[in-house]
Order: C-alpha cells, then sequence, then structure tokens
C-alpha cells in the first residue's frame, strides 16, 4: 500500500475534484454495497485504461484493476483524504503493475529494458536532423519543417491512428508513459501526476515532454507514409 | 541605459518548451520570446498545432470497462470483504 501524499496544491484537471470524495468513503467504511457500485462505476473505466497502459494482457489487466479496488478496501480505514481518491486509487493500481513488471523482467524483450535504460538519458524532442546544422545558412531553424495536419480531429480519431498512438504509448519508457497516461489519455492535473507518482512538477513535465514528442512524431511518421502510398 | 539582449529563440529551442507554455510553467520573458518567434515561424506553429492534436487525441481515446464477469467478481469480493469486518 503507497503511502498517501500530502497535495502540492493547485488541482485544475478534470477529474481530480474530491467533492464528494469524502461522503462515499464513509459509506464504504459502513459498507454500503451502493456506494461501492457507483465508485467502481466511475473509477472503472479510468482505472481500466490505466491498467492497460501497463501491463500485456485485457485480462491480466482485469486482474490488477480487482487486486487494486480490494488494496483501497483493506487500507480504506487509513485513507485521509489529503490526494482524490482517484489519485489514491491510481497509486496503488501503478505499484501492482510495477511489481508485476519486475518479476517478468526475465521474459521482457531485450528492447524493453534498453527503454528502461534510456529513460533517464537526454532526449530532444525532435530529430536533431530536422535541423539546421552550425554549418548552414540559419543553425538551430528547421531544415525539414513540419507540416500541419489536415483535418486532424478526424483523421485522429480513425482505428489506424489509435493503433499508432497506443504502439507509441507502449513503446514509451515506463515513467513517461505513467505520466502521459495519467496526465493526457486520463485527465489528471499536473499536481495530482506529481502527487500519484511521487515527482517533482519539473520531473513531471519533462517525462511528459517526452512522451508527447514521441507520440507526436509517431503520427507524423503514420501520415507522411499514408501521403506517400496514397 | 543599455538594455541586455536576450537572443532570439531558435526552432530547436522552442520544441523543447512547448509543454511549459501549454502548462503555463514558462517565465513571463520566455513567453514573449516564444510567442514573438510563433509569430514569424510557419514551421514552429505547425508543430505547436501538432502538439497540440496529439494531446486532443490522446483525451478522446475511447473509454475502456471492465467485462460483466469481472465486475461481478469484484461485487462478490466486495461481500465478502464486508463479511470480514
Amino acid at each position: 500500500m503507497p503511502h498517501e501524499q500530502a497535495s502540492p496544491g493547485g488541482d485544475g484537471g478534470r477529474t481530480t475534484g474530491t467533492g464528494g470524495d469524502e461522503e462515499r468513503i464513509a459509506a464504504l467504511r459502513r459498507g454500503d454495497e451502493d456506494a461501492f457500485r457507483t465508485l467502481v462505476s466511475e473509477h472503472g473505466p479510468f482505472l481500466m485504461r490505466l491498467a492497460l497502459m501497463h501491463v500485456p494482457s485485457r485480462a491480466i489487466a482485469e486482474e490488477v484493476v480487482q487486486d487494486t479496488w480490494l488494496a483501497a478496501l483493506n487500507g480504506i480505514d487509513r485513507f485521509e483524504g489529503r490526494s482524490s481518491l482517484r489519485t489514491w486509487l491510481a497509486s496503488i493500481l501503478l505499484n501492482k503493475a510495477r511489481t508485476l513488471g519486475r518479476r517478468e523482467r526475465r521474459v521482457l524483450p531485450f528492447s524493453f529494458l534498453a527503454r528502461r535504460r534510456a529513460e533517464g538519458r537526454d532526449e530532444p524532442a525532435v530529430d536533431p536532423d530536422r535541423f539546421q546544422s552550425a554549418r548552414d545558412q540559419q543553425p538551430g531553424a528547421w531544415a525539414r519543417p513540419p507540416i500541419e495536419w489536415d483535418s486532424p480531429e478526424e483523421r485522429l480519431s480513425s482505428d489506424e491512428a489509435r493503433r499508432v498512438l497506443l504502439e507509441a504509448i507502449a513503446d514509451l519508457p515506463p515513467r513517461q508513459r505513467e505520466v502521459i497516461t495519467l496526465r493526457d489519455i486520463s485527465g489528471v492535473s499536473a499536481a495530482e501526476t506529481c502527487n500519484a507518482l511521487g515527482l517533482t512538477e519539473t520531473n513531471q513535465r519533462v517525462l511528459l515532454h517526452r512522451a508527447r514528442s514521441k507520440v507526436r512524431a509517431a503520427l507524423e511518421r503514420h501520415f507522411e507514409a499514408e501521403e506517400i502510398s496514397t | 541605459m543599455t538594455q541586455v539582449q536576450i537572443p532570439e529563440m531558435s526552432c530547436r529551442e522552442l520544441v523543447e518548451l512547448v509543454t511549459d507554455y501549454l502548462d503555463g510553467a514558462l517565465a513571463a520573458g520566455d513567453v514573449a520570446r516564444l510567442e514573438d518567434h510563433l509569430d514569424g515561424c510557419d514551421g514552429c506553429r505547425a508543430y505547436l498545432e501538432q502538439m497540440r492534436d496529439t494531446i486532443a487525441a490522446l483525451g478522446h481515446l475511447p473509454p475502456e470497462s471492465l467485462s460483466p464477469e469481472a465486475k461481478e467478481k469484484l461485487m462478490a469480493a466486495f461481500a465478502a470483504w464486508r463479511e470480514e469486518r
């Protein structure tokens, strides 16, 4: 059971409000089944998404979600409401996913370990070859600039684009994947994300930026390939 | 009175600051330099748009849910937990 951490405050995310949590937790402590059912339908989809992003199969994800709820029930008397219930559940779930990852490390492909090692390294957001070099006219300016995507909303909601997106996230080092899942997929605020993962604000933003940059690059490659083939 | 000349932001520098910019974590001076740069650079405007599109797409993934069987198992686990309490 992870320790609950004090919230750095300034919560502005769309999913982080603690409003209503208190009442529901009191009901849960009384053993109110309806309160539990409500919580499961409120946070279940969020937890399932989070689990799916961090374990190799749907069956394992369901198990991790189940274990998370059980750990939360068993720890409910220790929950003090300093973070939102959702953040607390997320940190329990991610701890379980990490333990699972460590246990399965022996069978993980080499590329996964290489990614884990790459996590701390300084990675540029964009391939340095895209910029002019010191010998060019304008060092640091685009050599091959990005081009705005046509009707992005439509193209990005295609099954194909979603597959590219999910694969790009699966390819990320674990910490980057945790941050982008919470922030961008689940809409958790920066402050609550720091809280759930035990990160400083700066560290959280660096991880998020690297993750987003790689997902953008994967989408750009996908759209460019599409254009060549049509 | 001489003013310190702050060098213009390069494209290469700008792409590293996008998340700080979108999160409101940039110092006011850097925001001004970044926005000045955007005014005159199609490539960086396109880059920022692509990042915004990416973030929006991440936020619009279809929701996931537990299977009915898993939900049933969970409610059974709740009942067992309540018994023991």
